[in-house]
């Protein structure tokens, strides 16, 4: 009965991957510039701008995904502002992507220790200059390990954009066994075809974190 | 854009968010339990002498972490289907989530048994302690005690997640939104308040998991140090 | 008189590196030893093979008629007659000092509440901290950490007492507290075997002095070898030491 899955269904399942990767690939695009400046934001010396990213950030991470996707996608039509799956799926992606990214990278710069940051101002660089060419580099290098794994993150969170109907690989699934009703076996396949995307991630992350060591792993501390 | 929100219509309906809410409260409490049980099992699994099954928790830790956690529910649900059982959506949701959420507990609880001084270990081994003594009297609690912002994180994480499992029709608070507002056509305002209770959920774990730090650490609670 | 401890010909190595070559020695029931010798010398693994927190390649180690060097030997009833004191105090921080004392033998030994608390009463006034039962350990001195290490040790009522270099980690000022309690223990007919730098102390409680040297038991006597070592590296390490 499994044999009843063939070479067009296994095509079809390959596009929704292509697809998955895609939305990936935008939603850490997206997440990340949003969350570059929220993390600034984060790290502000105006106390009112901190508290207010403050307050965003724990907002978005305070609420599920696929509350945010159902927001998007069912939620603004009603209002008069219709989203197609892809925009309303991948908004609320970058969107929470660009939460977490944020705390993430807030962390990250915040674990550079004090003295760079001393050493600079002694240098009579500006709160940029010091940015740009002290902190920020070192920031980078301690955000590669947790960067990392939070890209499995997205790749795993991708799969909810089935739920509003965009076809990626879940839903591509889901509409293959429609046809050949073969849950398990159809839902075991798409199992191993998300292992195959993110297990090498979480092992570059892995590799990446034994290289930079213990301040990436304070920087990633939830 | 019209901005015409009216929410007396969705408030109305608050019995049915009321009772999502518990399902979500009862889903989290059961997974947490459940998740932490497996979890340091896992942990101690993964640190134990016994390559064969130090292997066979790696491998469930490798699984659960790299797939979505969607695609664990619909396999739970229809493998357990496929083989004849008809489980409610509940217990699966409730079954799936501890599974999950484990395996994120066994990596955090790792690195907590990992950061005791192994000083410690010895001097229990040289009282007389076994291994299962060991971990009970000396690694565990002091474990949970350096990792308990972690381990707050991530049950909290895990109530969010539990939103997924009104796709295999288990009665919690987003399948609550999902049927007011496809009843009323207030999806916006629906989803807006549904937000708010998760937040409130994941407020009140929080507070309910600093209170259990208090009432599980007596050193913590008496000097206030950290461990 | 039947030794306590006896180790015969022990050898073991840390991957390539030789750290006893041949150990032997013997231990009398209610004799007070003092292992002595330069660092890396192997005085501090020859003790931890005693109660087999490290296994050794090649030899024989009897304690209290357990054959320590068979692989096959549960730890935990070696353990049981085997007390160990380390430098590092390892006290569990987590518990009160009483709880770190009523543990193993609530435990282990299966004993009741009342009865384990009674022990850890006893022990603790041997040592001269009664009132810091409910303490814990982070509110002592290095010193009372130690005594505490000490009390937890003898509530397990251990024939023979194992001390690995216990005073190293301690300010001068605290040694002696810890000291008078050894001395207290050795009056009291403990089998102690100590490994030390306190040369006075070894010269004034030891019966016996073992200076190991590059792996084996150099050179052994009463305390007065220290005075006039037989052997020059002996007397190069006296010399250096004091």
């Amino acid at each position: 009965m499994v044999s009843q899955l063939g070479l067009p269904h296994l095509q079809f399942l390959a596009t929704g991957a292509m697809w998955t990767i895609a939305l990936s690939l935008l939603a850490l695009l997206g997440g990340g510039i949003l969350g570059f400046a929220l993390a600034l934001c984060r790290v502000s010396p105006a106390q009112p701008v901190r508290l207010l990213s403050g307050l965003w950030v724990q907002l978005i991470q305070g609420t599920p995904l696929l509350v945010l996707m159902f927001l998007a996608y069912f939620g603004f039509p009603a209002l008069g502002w219709r989203l197609s799956a892809f925009s309303a799926a991948g908004g609320a992606l970058i969107l929470y992507c660009s939460a977490y990214l944020a705390e993430i990278w807030r962390g990250c710069i915040e674990a550079v220790p004090r003295p760079q940051w001393e050493a600079a101002e002694g240098l009579a660089l500006s709160r940029i200059q010091r940015m740009r060419h002290v902190v920020l580099p070192q920031a980078i290098r301690i955000a590669a390990p947790p960067t990392v794994g939070f890209m499995v993150q997205i790749v795993k969170n991708t799969s909810l954009a089935s739920v509003v109907g965009f076809v990626e690989l879940m839903r591509a699934g889901q509409i293959v066994n429609n046809s050949i009703f073969e849950p398990f076996a159809i839902y075991a396949i798409i199992a191993m075809a998300y292992f195959c995307l993110c297990w090498p991630l979480s092992l570059w992350s892995r590799r990446l974190e034994a290289r930079h060591g213990g301040a990436a792993r304070l920087a990633a501390a939830p | 854009m019209q901005l015409r929100l009216d929410f007396s219509v969705v408030l109305e309906r608050w019995p049915l968010f009321l009772q999502g809410a518990i399902t979500t409260a009862e889903l989290a409490l059961i997974a947490t339990f459940a998740g932490f049980a497996l979890g340091v099992l896992c942990a101690i699994g993964r640190r134990g002498a016994s390559r064969p099954i130090a292997a066979l928790c790696s491998a469930y830790v490798e699984a659960i972490r790299n797939t979505p956690l969607l695609v664990q529910l619909l396999l739970v649900y229809f493998g357990l289907s496929s083989l004849g059982f008809q489980l409610p959506a509940f217990g699966v949701a409730a079954a799936t989530l501890a599974i999950n959420v484990g395996a994120y507990t066994a990596e955090i609880m790792r690195a907590g048994f990992d950061s005791i001084p192994p000083g410690q270990v010895e001097a229990g081994e040289c009282l007389g302690l076994t291994r299962a003594q060991l971990y009970w009297h000396i690694l565990l609690r002091p474990a949970m005690e350096k990792v308990w912002p972690a381990l707050t994180s991530q049950f909290v994480l895990l109530m969010l997640a539990s939103a997924v499992t009104s796709q295999i029709s288990a009665e919690e608070l987003t399948a609550a939104a999902n049927y007011v507002q496809s009843d009323t056509y207030r999806a916006f305002e629906s989803y807006i308040l549904v937000a708010a209770c998760y937040l409130l959920l994941a407020l009140l774990m929080r507070a309910g998991f600093w209170a259990l730090g208090l009432a599980l650490f007596p050193r913590r609670r008496r000097l206030g140090t950290p461990l | 008189m039947s030794a306590v401890v006896a180790l015969e010909g022990v050898h073991k190595s840390f991957g390539a590196l030789k750290v006893l070559d041949g150990v032997s020695f013997e231990v009398a029931a209610g004799e007070v030893v003092a292992i002595i010798g330069r660092s890396g010398s192997g005085k501090s693994t020859a003790l931890r093979c005693i109660n087999r927190l490290e296994r050794i390649e090649a030899g024989r180690i009897t304690v209290c008629g357990h054959a320590v060097h068979d692989p096959k030997l549960p730890a935990r009833a070696l353990r049981l007659d085997v007390g160990i004191v380390f430098q590092a105090y390892n006290l569990f921080p987590h518990l009160t000092i009483e709880e770190n004392i009523c543990l193993a033998p609530s435990v282990v030994k299966r004993l009741p509440r009342r009865e384990a608390q009674s022990i850890a009463a006893r022990v603790l006034t041997q040592v001269g901290l009664a009132e810091k039962a409910q303490a814990y350990p982070e509110q002592l001195s290095g010193g009372q950490q130690q005594r505490a290490a000490i009390a937890r040790s003898l509530a397990m009522e251990p024939k023979v007492m194992l001390l690995d270099e216990v005073t190293s980690a301690l300010d001068p000022e605290l040694t002696g507290e810890v000291l008078r309690v050894i001395e207290a223990l050795a009056a009291g007919g403990m089998t102690l075997v100590m490994v030390t730098h306190e040369m006075g102390f070894a010269r004034r409680v030891a019966d016996r002095v073992l200076f190991m040297h590059q792996g084996r038991v150099h050179e052994q006597g009463e305390p007065k070898i220290l005075d006039r070592p037989a052997t020059p590296e002996l007397a190069q390490f006296v010399g250096s030491v004091l």
